[in-house]
């Protein structure tokens, strides 16, 4: 038998339901590796009592039959931006220290009543922006893959971001899986870094309840796991309408897990040939190359298509999600919870607490959305992106009228050293540029890893899909995985 | 498009955020990089194009207008920095 903690969720299911091992005794073999393994900076708050609790209520019901699903007793970390009933909830932000909610997100509570254990809260950006896990408050998350060559060799790489708590705990094995948001790429491009499967489901899929808001119209939570088998059973636990998120879509939740078949034959892949970067880095076209030889093998149709907005949809971004930013952030004053920094009026107070509470980054995006949302402004940059999302919205219609998915790359590079592409916000923002036009379109992605990098690094393929049609994005995506065949345990050693 | 440092100031004050003097010309830096970086949008000739301010297209529903919720006075006010005789407690506003 393998490891415990090498175990994915369908293997534990397995073992599980045979009486191997309990639920209790995989929580407390997770319990020490995250002792183990506090170098990665993977969690903000560790909580092994409610890890213990959870798995021996699962163990209970198990003895009397009662069990309840492939997620019962499975150990899993929750990014520390889901609401969480009386654990500490951070954000990654300083203006929410202290802050224990007294109610559970929709999502974390989903998991609960499958039986999921909550071995932690795990790091991310500050309120999710960010593409490298530094702007956390609680330090930078490494990752715990290490380049066996190159210019980075031996060096300390970032795990991507935001989710980038979840991605390493995962791939470093202080996790069997993880819960993510994603906004522009916060779920995929950490699971490309990190050589995990993450998915972006549908935006309205999984409630948005309870999870601290960034940009409300492209917020949407998603599973990070080991396999694309892993993500079909997870988002099955995470997902359903929910009627206290107004836009969560009042649609049954499929059986993902029954939907992945293995048959991908006859599909229509679409490549866009936008995506096609000038400068691309060759070993990101190779991979690329590679998946759509892999899918042609599995039996599918190749097509290539034009998404004719996609070098627009960067800019339309960075004034669509500051600008909701800067409105829903507009609720951390000092007065209902989290930091208060004392001033001498009330004004005076709220700038103290909100000038000490956000960091660079969350400020510089405070003040994009500020001045793109002020008086003269609106329409300049507000409506005008807004416009602009309508046509790369429709780009996506257009092509899904003769294709049943997207191929493209996950992210520009693999994982690059922590204290790189710092000095410049834009350098860091086009991590995001084969991410960000699925999410303005609200359509489901996810990254498979499907490679490496020369230097010995994870690389994933994303695979987009029409709205509500996750199933044939992780059909895809098994057919990537099969083909691919990699041995994706961390290599932490740069000698080995 | 390029901000000086009173417009950042000015900015960060309807933000209502405190930020440092001495941060205010390099951050009118890094803004305005970012902002000309944004300007590329106006080459697309965006006339008659519907804004999109949600990518669901259902009607927002609507729920009965009955309590749902309350009776927490305490859970509401557990986090909060400052409170008195159940009240958030907040500088003082009028004189």
């Amino acid at each position: 038998m393998s490891k415990l903690n090498e175990l994915n969720i369908a293997s534990a299911r397995d073992g599980l339901a045979r009486g191997d091992f309990s639920a209790a005794e995989l929580a407390e073999v997770y319990i020490q590796a995250i002792q183990g393994g506090r170098d990665m900076n993977a969690y903000i708050t560790e909580t092994p009592d409610v890890a213990l609790e959870r798995a021996r209520e699962s163990d209970a019901r198990r003895a009397k039959g009662d069990a309840m699903g492939a997620m019962d007793g499975i150990p899993i970390a929750m990014k520390d931006l889901f609401c969480t009933e009386g654990v500490l909830t951070t954000a990654g932000s300083h203006i929410l220290d202290g802050f224990v909610p007294p109610y559970e997100s929709t999502v974390s509570a989903n998991l609960r009543s499958a039986g999921a254990v909550m071995l932690g809260k795990s790091n991310l950006d500050e309120f999710a922006m960010g593409s490298a896990n530094i702007t956390s408050y609680y330090g930078p998350v490494k990752n715990p893959w290490k380049a066996t060559s190159g210019p980075d060799q031996g060096k300390d790489l970032v795990p991507g971001g935001s989710s980038g708590g979840s991605a390493a705990a995962v791939a470093g094995g202080l996790a069997m899986a993880a819960t993510g948001t994603d906004t522009g790429g916060s779920i995929r491009q950490p699971a490309s870094f990190c050589g995990i499967v993450g998915l972006k489901p549908t935006y309205g899929r999984c409630s948005r309840w309870g999870v601290v808001a960034f940009a409300s119209s492209l917020d949407q939570a998603g599973p990070m796991t080991k396999t694309v088998q892993d993500a079909a059973i997870m988002l099955g636990a995470m997902a359903g309408h929910d009627p206290k998120d107004s836009t969560s879509a009042p649609l049954p939740v499929p059986n993902f897990e029954a939907l992945l078949t293995g048959n991908v034959k006859g599909l229509t892949i679409g490549i866009p040939k936008e995506y096609k970067m000038d400068g691309m880095d060759p070993e990101i076209q190779a991979l690329w190359d590679q998946g759509i030889a892999w899918l042609k093998d599995a039996g599918c149709t190749i097509k290539e298509v034009s998404l004719p907005h996609t070098k627009y949809a960067l800019a339309t971004y960075y004034i669509v999600a500051p600008a909701e930013a800067s409105a829903n952030l507009a609720r951390y004053d000092g007065v209902r919870y989290g930091l208060r920094v004392p001033g001498d009026s009330l004004d005076d107070m709220y700038m103290n607490t909100r000038g000490a509470g956000f960091g660079e980054e969350v400020q510089r995006r405070i003040l994009i959305g500020t001045y793109a949302l002020s008086s003269g402004y609106y329409d300049a940059y507000y409506i005008k992106a807004q416009k602009v999302r309508t046509l790369i919205s429709n780009d996506f219609k257009t092509a899904f009228e003769s294709v049943d998915a997207i191929l493209t790359p996950t992210a520009p590079s693999a994982a690059f050293a922590l204290g790189e592409k710092q000095e410049d916000p834009v350098a860091m923002y086009l991590n995001d540029v084969f991410t960000v036009p699925t999410s303005l379109a609200g359509l489901p992605g996810m990254s498979v890893p499907a490679g490496f990098s020369s230097t010995g690094l994870p690389l994933g393929l994303q695979v987009i899909g029409r709205s509500f049609d996750e199933g044939t994005v992780l059909n895809v995506g098994a057919a990537l995985e099969k083909a691919a065949g990699l041995n994706l345990k961390a290599v932490t050693g740069a000698s080995s | 498009m390029s901000l000086d440092k009173d417009t950042v100031k000015n900015i960060a004050y309807l933000a209502r955020m405190r930020v440092a003097d001495d941060k205010l010309e390099p951050l009118a830096g890094e803004l305005s990089s970012i902002l000309n970086w944004i300007e590329q949008l106006q080459e697309l000739d965006t006339d008659g194009v519907e804004p999109m301010a949600s990518v669901s297209d259902v009607v927002l529903p609507q729920r009965k207008d009955a309590v749902t919720d309350g009776n927490c006075q305490a859970a509401v006010l557990k986090n909060a920095p400052d409170s008195e005789d159940g009240f958030f407690a907040v500088p003082k506003v009028v004189e």
